[in-house]
């Protein structure tokens, strides 16, 4: 049986959600325009008002916002409400620039944390489980956002952080964690320190995970499943929207329900603005219609993806959105075509034998732009006869190049030497800036 | 036939630095080694007084290691000695992957480890020919 959290939102008729979608877009818009001048302005020179937006066709009249906008009124210029209402602030990573702060009301807490809690429903979770937060607490929005989504679950939440992975995985062991939620990368990483303390997955008791916050594979889905011995779900959020929980995976595992009774989707074409037909491949756009401290109208994510409206096997109405190819941040454009590091850890994963360790080198030599891969070998791949180690290097070089559609080094190292984070995996260094 | 310890080694400062000094740390004599290198990385070939124990610690330290049967030959050292010994493979058509010597405290021999597809063969044929081939106890001994 399927399991909701709030079955009313998340199973609601397409009428009875574009209904209640139209009547908080048109609210917040005049909310936003009252109290936020740098919105008014930007909507002055669109020429629209908030008399000009009634239903979520209007949502096109409106002009994007960037995270430029956000640097460019750090720290407080987009809060729509006085700064008494505001409980608590968190803050992006940074890691593609200067950092940006964003805020929430107490409603916008219990807005989040229900989000959250629906996440958590549909992987299975229950007052009865035992959820290990091992996503960082502090300004990233990983570990409180979901720290509040399980406490409203009834959960008992156990508020580890990051680090110290012997210690994580003893505190797994020893409280019973049933749940845990981490980056994907960070998941291997247990699954790697595991392996060497000898603890196998039927020493401890993890059912499901729930892990985001950077883009990961089918492949690595299947890794972390067999490895930790648990079901993977993956989900979607961002710190400018809210933090985690913005979209969530059900058992289907065909995409993320976007929780659109807060947060209205688009795709459009990321170079002309153009809004793409559902089902299209395109930048997402996201605007929130029930945040009330930081209420952000046609955010551009840069993150690619397709948003489907197809009947779920799991009754949710909720649109979904397939996972993201990649943000267009991290995309590289190399000799002129673009390539997702993600692309790379496909082709590793499908090869077998490599560990899903890897970095991408990009560097310019002579105008040229060069790729190099870095590899780590796995005792699998390792035999005593350099033809060998080369064979091993033209296997991976081929499924590469052909899947990237550029030619790119592979350079074997040893096990161990690619640095392996409690946060998001540095898969690019790129030094031609 | 003798356990050879191959190790993967990436070319850069400090590695075989590092495994030589876990070699002495755990007190393992090495008998004889060899490096097949190529642009980026390297396979250190050794052999030991103690293969099970260098392994084990190689292994600890995060190493990718492998162990190999080769043969150690045992041949004159006078000029022609080698030659002899590769006038049996060939006659006997066997094809060497690689090989390397080294010198032992002995006067009038010298050991060459020889990396064949067949081990067993070719110690057949080697010892059919009258040349001495040595076991890996006579190695850790020397």
């Amino acid at each position: 049986m399927e399991k909701y959290w709030n079955k009313n939102m998340e199973c609601a008729t397409r009428d009875e959600m574009r209904a209640l979608q139209s009547f908080r877009l048109s609210q917040t818009v005049r909310r936003v325009y009252e109290n936020v001048p740098y919105y008014r302005e930007r909507m002055e020179k669109a020429g629209v008002t908030p008399d000009d937006i009634h239903s979520v066709d209007d949502l096109k009249k409106l002009p994007f916002t960037m995270k430029q906008d956000l640097r460019d009124t750090y720290p407080y210029g987009l809060f729509a409400v006085p700064m008494d209402q505001v409980v608590r602030l968190h803050a992006s990573s940074g890691t593609t620039g200067k950092q940006i702060v964003v805020g929430y009301t107490q409603n916008d807490l219990d807005v989040w944390a229900e989000c959250c809690a629906r996440a958590l429903t549909a992987a299975g979770a229950d007052n009865k489980d035992f959820m290990h937060v091992s996503y960082g607490y502090g300004l990233f929005t990983g570990g409180l956002g979901l720290h509040g989504g399980a406490e409203k679950v009834g959960m008992t939440v156990i508020p580890v952080s990051t680090g110290n992975t012997n210690r994580q995985i003893n505190i797994i062991k020893d409280f019973g964690s049933t749940f845990i939620c981490c980056t994907p990368s960070y998941a291997l990483y247990l699954a790697e320190t595991m392996e060497e303390m000898g603890i196998t997955k039927d020493d401890i008791k993890l059912k499901a995970g729930l892990f985001g916050a950077e883009p990961w594979t089918e492949e690595m889905r299947q890794e972390i499943e067999s490895k930790l011995g648990l079901k993977a779900f993956d989900i979607y959020g961002l710190t400018e929207i809210i933090g985690p929980g913005v979209a969530f995976e059900c058992s289907e595992q065909t995409g993320m329900h976007i929780n659109e009774d807060n947060f209205i989707a688009e795709t459009i074409d990321p170079d002309t603005g153009e809004v793409l037909p559902e089902g299209e491949q395109g930048e997402i756009v996201f605007t929130c219609i029930t945040k009330e401290a930081f209420p952000l109208l046609r955010y551009r994510t840069r993150d690619i993806g397709i948003l489907k409206r197809e009947k779920c096997s799991c009754g949710r109405t909720l649109i979904k959105m397939m996972k993201p190819a990649g943000r267009s941040d991290d995309m590289l454009i190399i000799r002129g075509v673009n390539v997702f590091p993600s692309q790379v850890e496909s082709v590793l994963l499908q090869l077998g034998n490599t560990a899903p360790y890897y970095q991408l080198i990009v560097d310019r030599v002579d105008n040229t732009d060069t790729l190099e891969i870095q590899v780590e070998i796995s005792p699998e791949m390792f035999s005593d006869t350099v033809k060998s180690l080369e064979d091993q290097e033209k296997i991976i070089k081929n499924a590469i190049d052909s899947t990237l559609g550029i030619s790119a080094k592979i350079r074997l190292v040893e096990p161990k030497t690619i640095q392996r984070t409690e946060g998001k995996a540095v898969r690019v260094i790129d030094k031609r800036k | 036939m003798v356990k050879q310890i191959s190790i993967f080694v990436e070319n850069k400062p400090g590695r075989l630095k590092a495994m030589t000094n876990i070699l002495k740390d755990n007190g393992v004599d090495i008998r004889a080694l060899s490096i097949a290198d190529t642009k980026d990385f390297g396979i250190l070939r050794i052999i030991v007084n103690d293969p099970e124990k260098a392994c084990a610690a190689l292994k600890d330290a995060d190493c990718t290691v492998t162990i190999t049967d080769v043969l150690a030959v045992g041949v004159d050292d006078c000029p022609g000695g080698l030659a002899k010994v590769m006038d049996t493979l060939y006659d006997n058509k066997i094809s060497v992957e690689y090989m390397y010597a080294f010198v032992s405290k002995s006067e009038n021999i010298a050991y060459v480890i020889l990396r064949v597809a067949d081990n067993k063969y070719a110690a057949d044929v080697l010892s059919k020919a009258g040349i001495k081939l040595l076991t890996s106890q006579e190695i850790y001994d020397m």
